[in-house]
């Protein structure tokens, strides 16, 4: 009965320190940890479609939401979505900062979509960051694009609206 | 001034087969490569970026294979599509990169057909010919495949 008991405080406690401290374990593995606030944060129901953003854009009298890209300016020069704008990358805490005073100006109700396009959905590091950081600020009608790959392929390639410069 | 357009998927359109596009650069050691000064070897092309989690993944792999394939005639070229070139200072020193690392921009990646995504890898023959393009996570061992049947094409005479 007593050892019963004392290998299962010690399983639970082994499952403590598993979950407390992810970051370390999975070093210890080689695996690289989850980011605190990966894109994989984002509730599905937040989330836009590349087809559907693309038929709001070509919507006559649609409700068209500012759109910010929030990941490198390397590649927004060289592509983005037509009518967005830069606001900085959100994995940093500089282009956190230059996002927050782009959206300060901005009723909490304004129609804002999130993107960024660097990498796969999964591994993007820049707007899970970004959309905390607006639902954190109060703003309550912020979608994010789903880029599955990038924007090249999910994007640009599907012949959506496109501009390049700065 | 805004350059607006509509990127067809025409001017995405892929290099393979063709003549690598040429480029110079000084590297973050402040030396100069040329890629027309690799001729003669397979080079591995790798536009990474430190934010690219896929790129650090592929990144020792890239230090192994200059390690073992670089006497067969193998050049590891990577170009950082970072904003910050202090950011890939860091990362290349923290990775050991024991291949020269060039700063890029939107011409370079407009060149390579728009670098739109991370990490892209091409392969490019020892006549400087694009023979292979990675985009995204690619399974190692395939870019490896390919990389030794470059390598044991048009051997060098010793």
């Amino acid at each position: 009965m007593r050892s019963n008991l004392v290998r299962s405080a010690g399983i639970l406690a082994a499952l403590a320190v598993f979950f407390a401290a992810p970051t370390r374990i999975y070093a210890q593995f080689g695996w690289s940890a989850p980011p605190p606030e990966s894109a994989a944060s984002i509730p599905a129901a937040q989330l836009l479609q590349p087809d559907e953003l693309n038929r709001l854009l070509h919507a006559p009298g649609a409700n068209k939401p500012l759109i910010f890209q929030v990941g490198s300016h390397m590649l927004f020069a060289q592509a983005h979505i037509a009518g967005s704008e830069y606001a900085g990358a959100g994995s940093q805490s500089e282009g956190l900062k230059q996002l927050q005073a782009r959206v300060a100006p901005l009723a909490r109700k304004t129609f804002i979509v999130l993107y960024c396009g660097c990498c796969p959905w999964s591994r993007c590091p820049n707007v899970g960051p970004a959309f905390k950081l607006l639902r954190d600020q109060g703003f309550n009608n912020v979608k994010v694009l789903y880029i599955a790959n990038n924007l090249g392929a999910d994007w640009v390639d599907k012949g959506y609206p496109v501009e390049r410069g700065y | 001034m805004l350059l607006v357009c509509l990127i067809a998927s025409a001017q995405t359109e892929s290099l393979l087969n063709k003549q690598a596009p040429e480029f110079a650069r000084t590297d973050l050691n402040g030396a100069r490569i040329d890629l027309a000064g690799f001729r003669g070897k397979v080079v591995l092309l790798d536009f990474w970026a430190t934010w690219c989690a896929s790129c650090q993944v592929e990144m020792p792999a890239f230090v192994q294979w200059q390690r073992e394939y670089g006497p067969q005639g193998l050049q590891v070229l990577g170009i950082s599509m970072d904003d910050d070139p202090a950011l890939a200072h860091r990362l290349a020193a923290k990775l050991r990169l024991n291949y020269p690392v060039a700063m890029g921009d939107e011409k370079l990646g407009e060149l390579y057909g728009g670098v739109l995504g991370l990490p892209l890898t091409y392969l490019i023959d020892r006549k400087g010919i694009v023979r292979a393009r990675f985009q995204g996570e690619t399974d190692l061992k395939t870019i490896e495949k390919q990389l030794k049947a470059l390598l044991a094409e048009h051997e060098p005479m010793r």
